[in-house]
């Protein structure tokens, strides 16, 4: 249990988090890891827990309109995997697949809710941190979504 | 030179053409007879003129030393440079520069260096990734992150393999969306900032891809501790004459063709900002 409070301690996303919040929440923690080629979880799932990656790289994916998949985001050492698990009906809205070895702390989100519930100051800490993720995700999606790199479609760029 | 010998173009022979993407080339080019050899600096452009059709700003991104020869990439998106994409080895074209600021190569030394891309943008700093690791010692780290569309318009990939191969340099790309055959990152471009390796308070960096994404990574760099003045980035506007005398390019008191491309982000910092300039 100290080695798991101590990963959780030092992860990003929990950095300089109150010690009496790092004990409650490595109660809902554990250790797992996941093959090369191995779901997280999949699109329409229960988002019953979340993750902080430690090692390897995480692709997270949509089917295309095409067929196949599309990796719309990557996701590396350092970050959290899975959103859906704060907001009701509490299920993934896309894959997320290791592209490598991945090794992560695993949160059970229904056991972590429950506390957050109880103790609102724990909530707003968490809240907090994962805020910051959401509107950077937010921001990086808009950008992906102006699709900048694209042929420029002004009459200038047709004189060019 | 007179402004009007600067309005000549000199006849230059393609070499060289090397498909780089679907919609975009590199032409590389023996120097006009009179000139002997091309000089410019990391940063520069030329005017580029397919005869006929027109003339277009297209930056310089290096140089092959052992052939002599320029290059250019183009990107085939409008009447003038798809006639420049479509010349073939031995075909003239007109080339006048090379012109405008050049990027803080000497100014970096010391400094850890981090060149952030997007897209076409590769090319205009393709120069200082090329001057930065010829004289490696000069510089602390040195970090390249680069942002494409998609895997298969990523530019330049066995010049990347290269540098990657190598241990005294930090080679990221990321593209905005992929299959799930791609190993690499997915993501915009400025996600990779806080992953590299560089001490901000010790960093010079050197942007160069569409504005709006060099505005949201000047503003990861700045949340990262770079400092103002350390930030280099180079502007595109509709640059025609290249002497600053046309006005088509000014960018508030500056003309881009003359005072830029390559600005330092302090001098720009207030105008950046506003959509109309």
């Amino acid at each position: 249990m100290e080695g798991l409070e101590r990963i959780i301690r030092e992860h990003r996303f929990f950095k300089d988090l109150d010690p009496k919040f790092v004990a409650l929440v490595v109660g809902c923690a554990k250790n797992v890891r996941f093959e090369a080629g191995e779901y997280l979880f999949r699109e329409g799932g229960p988002a019953d827990q979340f993750y902080l990656l430690r090692h390897g790289r995480v692709a997270l994916e949509m089917a295309a309109p095409s067929g196949g998949t599309v990796t719309f985001q990557t996701l590396g050492e350092g970050e959290l995997v899975g959103l859906s698990w704060v907001v009701p009906p509490y299920r993934w809205a896309y894959d997320a697949r290791a592209i490598e070895l991945v090794r992560a702390i695993s949160l059970d989100a229904v056991c972590l809710r429950r506390k957050l519930d109880q103790d609102h100051d724990l909530g707003y800490e968490v809240m907090q941190r994962f805020v910051p993720v959401l509107i950077e995700r937010l921001q990086g999606t808009r950008l992906q979504m102006l699709d900048v790199y694209g042929a420029p479609a002004t009459e200038k760029a047709a004189k060019r | 030179m007179t402004p009007q010998l600067h309005m000549m173009p000199a006849v230059a022979r393609v070499a060289g053409v090397r498909r780089e993407t679907a919609d975009t080339w590199t032409l590389e080019l023996d120097p006009p007879s009179k000139q002997g050899e091309w000089a410019y600096r990391a940063g520069q452009f030329n005017m580029l003129y397919a005869f006929g059709v027109g003339e277009v700003p297209i930056s310089i991104s290096g140089s092959a030393p052992r052939q002599g020869t320029l290059l250019h990439t183009v990107r085939a998106v409008g009447a003038v440079s798809r006639a420049l994409a479509q010349l073939k080895r031995g075909d003239s074209v007109g080339v006048r520069g090379p012109y405008g600021s050049a990027w803080p190569v000497e100014e970096a030394a010391g400094s850890d260096v981090v060149v952030v891309a997007g897209g076409l943008g590769f090319a205009p700093v393709r120069p200082v990734l090329r001057a930065l690791l010829a004289r490696r010692e000069r510089y602390g780290k040195v970090v390249f992150l680069y942002g494409a569309r998609r895997p298969e318009e990523i530019l330049y990939r066995r010049e990347i393999e290269g540098w990657r191969g190598r241990l005294d340099v930090e080679v990221e790309v990321t593209v905005d969306r992929a299959i799930s055959a791609w190993r690499g990152h997915v993501g915009v471009v400025t996600t990779l900032v806080r992953r590299a390796g560089f001490d901000p308070q010790n960093a010079v960096a050197m942007l160069c891809g569409p504005e709006v994404m060099m505005r949201f990574t000047v503003a990861a760099l700045r949340d990262a501790g770079v400092a103002d003045e350390r930030l280099y980035l180079s502007m595109e506007r509709n640059m025609k004459c290249a002497l600053g005398h046309c006005g088509h390019c000014q960018f508030g008191a500056d003309f881009v063709c003359k005072d830029g491309p390559v600005f330092r982000y302090d001098r720009i910092r207030e105008r950046l900002a506003v959509r109309e300039v």
